[in-house]
């Protein structure tokens, strides 16, 4: 085949993904950041270029401040918390332990719910006074407690919905990578005497690394992406203490139909992923050890 | 048995349970809710009687089936799609060499982190200049093409060897021949792997459903479900229990069956 033939081959074959992947994913993009440089046209008034004036209602918007904040508390606390959860799933289902197959079903199950069945599941656990929860607590003689409806636990509520959710799938991958390290390892360190907890941390650790970060850059994208459950369970509240970054884009673009404004702030959410491509692409990469 | 082998101790095994069971608590919570009368939604007892009633009041109050049907078209749309357009795109990046490979590829790994869920206003706004909105359509076609699938494809195609495709040739194989003849079955597993992340994460997915559609016509189950319980009617946590359950049924049977295939799959859609 002469080269222009092989060009022409396989132009045609990428022409369809080509295709769809600029019209919803690539021009989208572009658009949005030229978007949040303009007003939102409304009715007969068209769209007006205003520079930077977008990104200082940005600055002064406090709400736009919560919903980082809340963002930010929400991916500290549920990463590692799903991320630890998971290995310790995955370390207890590799060992050889009674009803083990049941066991990793319990882990696992949460993670083919759709997250609105999660949330309307929870909703019902939280139930004030009657949910699962209070009458637990109530047990033990604790007032009953409007878990989702304040301001000081609604954010850990919604945080422990998502460790529920997703600490399951994390396991699968920690499972597959324990899977692969090699036995004569095991019982070389047995030989040298090694404790279990040692052996845990010099090896199994290190062994795992790659997995952990696959694991890492899932769960980072997914606190950003993943605001279903938010929709459901508070819309953003109490007072915005729930509002995460795109369940606030999404309020902003569908409630009150602010395009340039919605623009503004996709605009920021997306340059935290790209921050978060780059610091995994340079940083992270090069510290993990590699079979 | 060597010593590496024993088997975990009394406290590990204990703990291991009560996080199993902690975990299967919500759940249960629910499926207990979903078969009894709602006089017992809250109250233990295990002589409550069992009842199915709440599934056909959930049933008979919204529109499920039509739902139901919704959520099979576009699950079916966007996998027959995504094997289509990323299954040749993939055989391009394995097996072809143009100019600018390198470069599209990378912009087509960029949807790995800007993914459709994420660009909601502008997305809507092409739909709308399309006509598209509140189409089934308009549901499945962003995740058409699929940077993961593209990438997870690439990979497998490019363990193919090259003496396959070459025996192919001489046999009298066009490319697209060989790509269905050699490529295609030799990935089988991964397509599985792949298929079952992807209804998945279809049936499963609600905020550009909810953005995107506003009729019963092309409501997916979960939106389905959403505004079925935000609508004031009381709130029977029975009933919407067993609607709740209703909605994950058919992935989580099929779950239960093929347990295996789905945890196999998951690993392997994320390994490489």
């Amino acid at each position: 085949m002469s080269r222009l033939r092989t060009s022409i081959h396989a132009s045609l074959l990428l022409l369809p993904a080509v295709v769809l992947l600029a019209a919803f994913t690539h021009v989208p993009a572009v658009r949005t950041f030229i978007g949040a440089l303009y007003t939102t046209p409304r009715g007969k008034r068209p769209a007006v270029f205003v520079g930077l004036d977008n990104y200082r209602q940005l600055l002064d918007d406090p709400v736009f401040w919560q919903a980082m904040a809340n963002n930010v508390w929400y991916a500290a606390l549920t990463i590692p918390l799903s991320v630890v959860l998971a290995l310790v799933m995955a370390l207890a289902v590799d060992a050889r332990l009674p009803g083990r197959a049941a066991l990793r079903m319990a882990y696992f199950t949460p993670t083919v719910l759709p997250m609105i069945a999660v949330a309307n599941i929870w909703l019902f656990f939280y139930t004030p006074g009657y949910g699962l929860l209070d009458q637990v607590l109530g047990l033990f003689g604790l007032p009953e407690t409007n878990w989702l409806g304040s301001r000081d636990s609604a954010l850990y509520a919604v945080i422990a919905v998502a460790v529920w959710k997703e600490a399951g799938f994390f396991m699968i991958f920690y499972l597959a990578a324990l899977q692969t390290i090699p036995h004569d390892l095991r019982e070389a360190a047995a030989i040298e005497g090694a404790s279990r907890f040692t052996f845990f941390r010099r090896v199994t650790l290190p062994l795992l690394m790659p997995t952990t970060l696959f694991v890492l850059v899932n769960a980072v994208i997914g606190a950003f992406r993943l605001v279903d459950h938010i929709v459901v369970m508070t819309r953003g509240g109490p007072d915005n203490a729930t509002a995460l970054l795109l369940y606030y884009i999404y309020e902003i673009g569908f409630r009150f139909w602010d395009s340039a404004y919605a623009a503004t702030l996709t605009t920021v959410l997306l340059a935290i992923l790209a921050v978060l491509a780059a610091v995994q692409f340079l940083f992270l990469e090069r510290r993990i050890h590699y079979r | 048995m060597s010593i590496a082998d024993r088997p975990p101790g009394a406290i590990e095994t204990i703990g291991a349970w009560l996080l199993g069971l902690l975990w299967i608590l919500p759940l249960a919570y629910a499926v207990w809710t979903a078969f009894h009368p709602s006089a017992y939604a809250t109250r233990f007892d295990l002589l409550a009687p069992l009842t199915l009633e709440n599934f056909v009041a959930a049933w008979q109050a919204a529109p499920f089936g039509r739902y139901l049907f919704n959520t099979t078209v576009i699950v079916t749309m966007v996998l027959a799609g995504q094997f289509l357009v990323c299954t040749l795109a993939a055989y391009a990046f394995a097996r072809y060499r143009f100019p600018g490979q390198s470069l599209l590829f990378a912009l087509v790994l960029m949807q790995l982190m800007v993914m459709p869920d994420i660009l909601i206003v502008e997305n809507y706004r092409t739909m709308f200049a399309l006509g598209l909105v509140d189409t089934l359509g308009a549901v499945a076609l962003p995740y058409m093409a699929s940077a993961f699938g593209i990438f997870l494809l690439r990979q497998t195609f490019m363990t193919v060897p090259k003496e396959l495709e070459e025996a192919a040739i001489v046999e009298g194989c066009s490319s697209l021949g060989v790509l269905w003849r050699v490529y295609v079955p030799l990935a089988r597993p991964v397509f599985v792997a792949y298929g079952l992340v992807s209804v998945s994460y279809h049936w499963n997915n609600f905020l550009w459903p909810l953005i995107v559609t506003n009729s019963v016509e092309t409501r997916p189950l979960t939106v389905g479900l959403a505004v079925f319980s935000s609508t004031d009617q009381g709130i029977d946590w029975s009933i919407i229990s067993a609607a709740t359950l209703m909605t994950a049924a058919p992935l989580l049977v099929a779950f239960l069956i093929f347990q295996r295939a789905f945890v196999q799959s998951f690993m392997r859609a994320g390994i490489r």
